[in-house]
């Protein structure tokens, strides 16, 4: 797999912890929500590469049979949560993500669409910006935003870059 | 515990039936100690527990043993780390008894072993923050993004970490501060804590206590042999344990 996928893998795990995010109506508190917020139960491969530039050890064997980079625009599956549908639609050039949106959240209540505008530049501007640090997992005290992160997986899916 | 969970795993046969059941049971056992410790559901063991509903011996006996971790936590932490004093993560500022500050590195090192059991494979477990991973041989080491306490869209720094955990505690952006259990006010000068070491449980209890003391925790962190710690302090300057991995 390449580096490029890495580096979304790492965008993946590391957004899951970049941002706090809630549009509830349900009154304020701390960072967590009422329910788990899992990703799905899939194994990611990274297949990281050796230290001395040999190949990576070795896939599935679907891995080859996919496109090397899968350009274009995707979006992920409506992921329900209690407040509402979240959708994400990622835009990816040369297996990279380099535009984010939220066509589908929870806008109903004047407290979703006050939360929207401060929370949703913030969680896009935190998937982008996490791909350049080249981590594959963050730590911080923070939560983060269940669908989004759901739906963000599933665009990505989709575009095979995990 | 109400947080998001992640597992990266590299290795031969991902989709394989017993990789799939390996992280399946991952994700089963950390979603029963949601339902155990969730300090947010008024029906968790805990909660029905601190409100005399529930008897510790009629309980999930990990709800024992838990509480058990905590005073021995208490102990090590010279009562830095007091389940008894962090605010009630609901609101209304009333303390009750809050073991999150050890319950997700607890759970996070149970739930680490069905990847172990995996034998030869390199994984790393991700819940809330707090980080448990492990390297195989011939693999590079796992880098690990800080989380900028103050944006939550930037990082600090990343360190490496081959085999280990990394914990960080800290204010939420926008929620309650943890207590000075001494003092019983916010603990102010220390924005995040991040502990790296050999046990998850113990570094989400020392970045916990830590957050808690504030920036005289250098000195009792220093004497932890094999446990570095990063400090934010409340004008964002870091301050690091001498043993602290330079970038």
């Amino acid at each position: 797999m390449r580096r490029n996928t890495l580096w979304v893998l790492a965008t993946v795990s590391a957004l899951v912890l970049l941002f706090s995010y809630r549009t509830s109506t349900m009154g304020t508190g701390g960072g967590g929500s009422g329910s788990t917020s899992v990703a799905a139960p899939r194994a990611t491969a990274t297949g990281g590469p050796a230290g001395d530039g040999t190949p990576s050890p070795s896939q599935s064997p679907a891995s080859d049979q996919r496109a090397a980079t899968s350009d274009g625009t995707f979006t992920g599956t409506a992921a329900q949560t209690k407040w509402g549908p979240v959708q994400v639609t990622i835009t990816v050039s040369n297996g990279k993500i380099t535009k984010v949106t939220v066509p589908v959240h929870p806008n109903s209540s004047r407290h979703d669409q006050q939360i929207n505008s401060r929370a949703l530049p913030i969680l896009i501007k935190a998937t982008l910006a996490a791909q350049s640090y080249d981590v594959d997992t963050v730590s911080g005290a923070t939560v983060t935003s269940e669908g989004y992160r759901e739906s963000l997986q599933s665009a990505i899916d989709q575009a095979h870059l995990s | 515990m109400g947080t998001s969970i992640s597992v990266h795993l590299r290795g031969d046969e991902l989709a394989s039936e017993r990789v799939v059941q390996s992280v399946a049971a991952v994700f089963h056992e950390l979603r029963h100690v949601e339902r155990v410790f969730s300090p947010y559901r008024p029906d968790s063991q805990l909660a029905r527990w601190e409100s005399g509903e529930l008897s510790l011996e009629a309980a999930d006996p990990r709800l024992a043993e838990v509480l058990s971790l905590c005073d021995e936590a208490r102990e090590r932490t010279g009562g830095w780390f007091d389940p008894r004093a962090l605010p009630d993560p609901r609101g209304g500022g009333v303390p009750r008894h809050h073991p999150t500050g050890l319950v997700k590195g607890w759970a996070v090192r149970g739930a680490a072993r069905h990847l172990a059991a995996l034998g030869g494979y390199g994984w790393c477990l991700n819940a809330g923050g707090d980080i448990f991973m492990a390297t195989a041989a011939g693999d590079p080491p796992w880098r690990v993004g800080i989380e900028d306490p103050s944006d939550p869209s930037q990082l600090l720094r990343a360190v490496v970490v081959a085999n280990g955990a990394v914990a960080t505690s800290g204010s939420a952006h926008r929620g309650a501060h943890i207590i000075n259990p001494f003092t019983g006010r916010p603990a102010t000068s220390v924005r995040a804590a991040t502990v790296a070491g050999p046990d998850p449980l113990w570094a989400d209890v020392y970045a916990t206590a830590a957050v808690a003391c504030g920036l005289e925790a250098l000195e009792w962190l220093e004497d932890l042999a094999d446990y570095q710690a990063l400090l934010v302090r409340e004008t964002g300057v870091i301050r690091t344990t001498a043993g602290w991995p330079k970038n």
